[in-house]
């Protein structure tokens, strides 16, 4: 195990091997499953299909990237479907009423970042455990988004912003995709490239050794929290492209999805452990998931249970490695 | 040397002890509340309204008072709506499919108890924090209830069964005496038991309780079997109350519940709290959810208010924990 504090971004091999190692089980996990589902069902490996996968995973990449920083911080944001579903709600208004796409983006961003450094400092500041401080926000930013839609659903969406959904980038990249992608080599960078991300896994590993250092630690707690907040209010812009509207419980429970791929990844709930590439395994295995059993006519209800049940999985496999505790 | 502490500090409270003076201080709370309601609308002070905030109150500390347990050993159990959702439906299926009332609820209470259990084992056994188990649990509860029951309503439900949620004896809600049945037991349990002073300890300080020879793991078990069957307990009302039966039915508890428990004093961080603690944090909930109710404030602002009132009181616990220390 790397020491949280002196770890540089390590380029030594050994050190790499670990850190894969810590990802084997996502690998394992998502080979298994297309394995599964390649033999029950014909649809699923073809090319059409593996692109979907790809877009369907999109949005939740963008909330299950800055997750794994919150996690690898010992800490947790349950509230991050429900604030995406407020920004969706206000992004749609905004794009409905203005007419102008910077600006509904512009909207949701404020508002997921004004939600993210909430949650920051209810936990870095307050003290209150991340936990019941985000199931607070949760409710929070639930209601709220029912009382600005008074319940009912927000359309007439502009034609440009479906064109996030369903453009091109670089000639030939899915724009979600491409979005998914830059955010994935962004947040890689941040968290072994520079002083924060060292500071990241130093907040879960060892987060006294930090503050005795000199690190103003609860600066850092809130950043990442932000950080998961404006990650929502971006991930806002492709949900509303994709579901062309804005509606008040558009991604509920989605928070349990990202969970589950920071879990299914590795990364661990304790210690500052674990490995952003993981978290993008997980993201996947968990959109093959929900894919093939789509595929399969399994309804939605089971697919949110058998997510649950991939999560124990994905904890037992942890705990029998023993990597915690 | 508490009494020197105690008398150190002035007012007519000092010399009771600690968790008392917080239950006290939150009845006042509670009062000064109640009296603010009865001003700002009348229809608040009728004996009809009352009767109707402590039937709710009732149903939301019979959920709060497993999960007092829980918290006391400063655990989390994040799957108590989605027991009652489940447990509920279950019961309804089991009444309407055998029209034994008796088999249904013991399809409920079971139902709930081994939800309870299940939870009790990935945390002890599996080494899961509690607040992610639990929190998977809800999700796996959830979609097991939305596929069984297909997105259809079961209704129309015995009257006797009924009258256990709706029901009136000697002019109080009959929800009223099965919460006070249960308060009874849970403070005897809690204060009295030797079980009960071990959620405390192991709450406190986990590893000092098991040096000391407290069985922590089947204690915690305990805790989260007592969680799953008061949801359990709570859904049997609820559905003889409404009676109807849906995939939701109940969800929206589990934030209510933790609030009621957090108001009423205990601590997130275990080993500080009680039982009529909860059972006024249930009814301080209650009061201002009807008050919004009676001043027609759309229901769409409950959540928001709920979740404010549980950052509020954990904050407040934080501060007053920082001033004990001191």
């Amino acid at each position: 195990m790397h020491d949280a504090l002196t770890a540089t971004p390590s380029r030594n091999l050994m050190e790499r091997l670990k850190r894969a190692g810590s990802g084997a089980g996502a690998a394992v996990v998502l080979l298994a499953l297309v394995l599964v589902f390649a033999l029950s069902s014909s649809n699923f490996l073809t090319v059409d299909n593996l692109v979907n996968i790809g877009l369907q995973s999109t949005i939740l990449m963008l909330l299950a990237l800055p997750m794994t920083l919150i996690i690898l911080s010992e800490g947790l944001d349950l509230s991050m479907g429900a604030v995406l579903t407020l920004c969706n709600v206000v992004l749609a208004l905004v794009a409905v009423k203005t007419g102008g796409l910077a600006f509904a983006l512009a909207a949701a961003l404020a508002v997921g970042l004004a939600f993210g450094l909430l949650n920051g400092t209810l936990v870095a500041a307050l003290g209150i455990p991340p936990f019941v401080a985000t199931l607070g926000t949760l409710g929070a930013a639930q209601g709220l988004a029912l009382v600005v839609t008074d319940g009912q659903s927000v359309v007439g969406i502009p034609e440009s912003l479906q064109q996030m959904s369903s453009g091109r980038w670089f000639a030939f990249v899915p724009a979600p995709i491409a979005i998914a992608v830059l955010a994935y080599v962004a947040i890689h960078l941040l968290l072994y490239k520079t002083r924060f991300g060292n500071y990241v896994f130093a907040l879960g590993g060892n987060r006294e050794a930090l503050t005795l250092a000199g690190v103003k630690t609860r600066s850092y707690l809130v950043a990442v929290y932000a950080l998961g907040g404006l990650m929502a209010g971006l991930a806002a812009l492709l949900l509303t492209a994709r579901i062309n509207s804005g509606h008040p419980t558009a991604a509920i429970g989605m928070e349990f999805d990202a969970i589950a791929a920071v879990a299914v990844g590795g990364t661990s709930f304790e210690r500052g452990k674990g490995w952003v590439f993981g978290t993008v395994l997980g993201v996947l295995a968990v959109g093959v998931l929900r894919n093939g059993l789509n595929l399969l006519s399994v309804p939605s209800s089971v697919q949110v249970s058998s997510i649950g049940v991939l999560v124990i999985v994905a904890l037992l496999i942890d705990a029998f490695r023993g990597g915690r505790r | 040397m508490s009494v020197a502490i105690a008398a150190g500090k002035s007012g007519p409270l000092a010399r009771l002890p600690q968790g008392t003076r917080s239950v006290i201080y939150r009845l006042l709370a509670m009062m000064v509340i109640a009296a603010t309601m009865s001003f700002a609308s009348e229809a608040f002070l009728t004996s009809n309204n009352l009767l109707n905030v402590l039937r709710q109150a009732s149903l939301l500390f019979l959920l709060a008072s497993g999960l007092t347990l829980v918290i006391l050993t400063a655990g989390l159990d994040l799957s108590v709506g989605a027991n009652v959702a489940l447990s509920a439906c279950l019961a309804a299926t089991v009444i309407k499919a055998t029209g034994s009332v008796a088999l249904g609820v013991s399809a409920g209470l079971g139902a709930g108890l081994l939800v309870g259990l299940a939870n009790g084992l990935l945390v002890t056994l599996l080494r899961i924090p509690p607040f992610i188990a639990t929190y998977g649990m809800l999700w796996i509860l959830h979609g097991v209830t939305y596929w069984f029951m297909k997105g259809e309503t079961i209704h129309g439900f015995p009257a006797a069964f009924r009258a256990v949620g709706s029901g009136y004896w000697l002019g109080v809600p009959i929800p009223v005496y099965v919460m006070l049945l249960f308060l009874v037991a849970g403070i005897l349990f809690a204060q009295r038991t030797t079980w009960g002073q071990e959620v405390y300890a192991i709450g406190a300080n986990p590893e000092a309780a098991r040096l000391s020879g407290v069985p922590v793991k089947r204690r915690l078990v305990l805790v989260y079997v007592a969680s799953g069957a008061m949801a359990g307990l709570a859904s049997i009302i609820y559905l003889a109350r409404l009676n109807s039966a849906e995939g939701d039915v109940g969800e929206a508890l589990t934030l209510p519940a933790i609030a009621a428990v957090l108001v009423g004093g205990t601590s997130l961080f275990g080993g500080v709290g009680s039982m009529l603690g909860t059972l006024v944090g249930a009814l301080i909930l209650t009061l201002v959810l009807n008050f919004m109710n009676l001043l027609t404030i759309n229901a769409n602002w409950q959540p928001l208010v709920t979740g404010v009132i549980v950052v509020l009181a954990v904050f407040l616990d934080n501060l007053s924990r920082k001033g004990d220390t001191r």
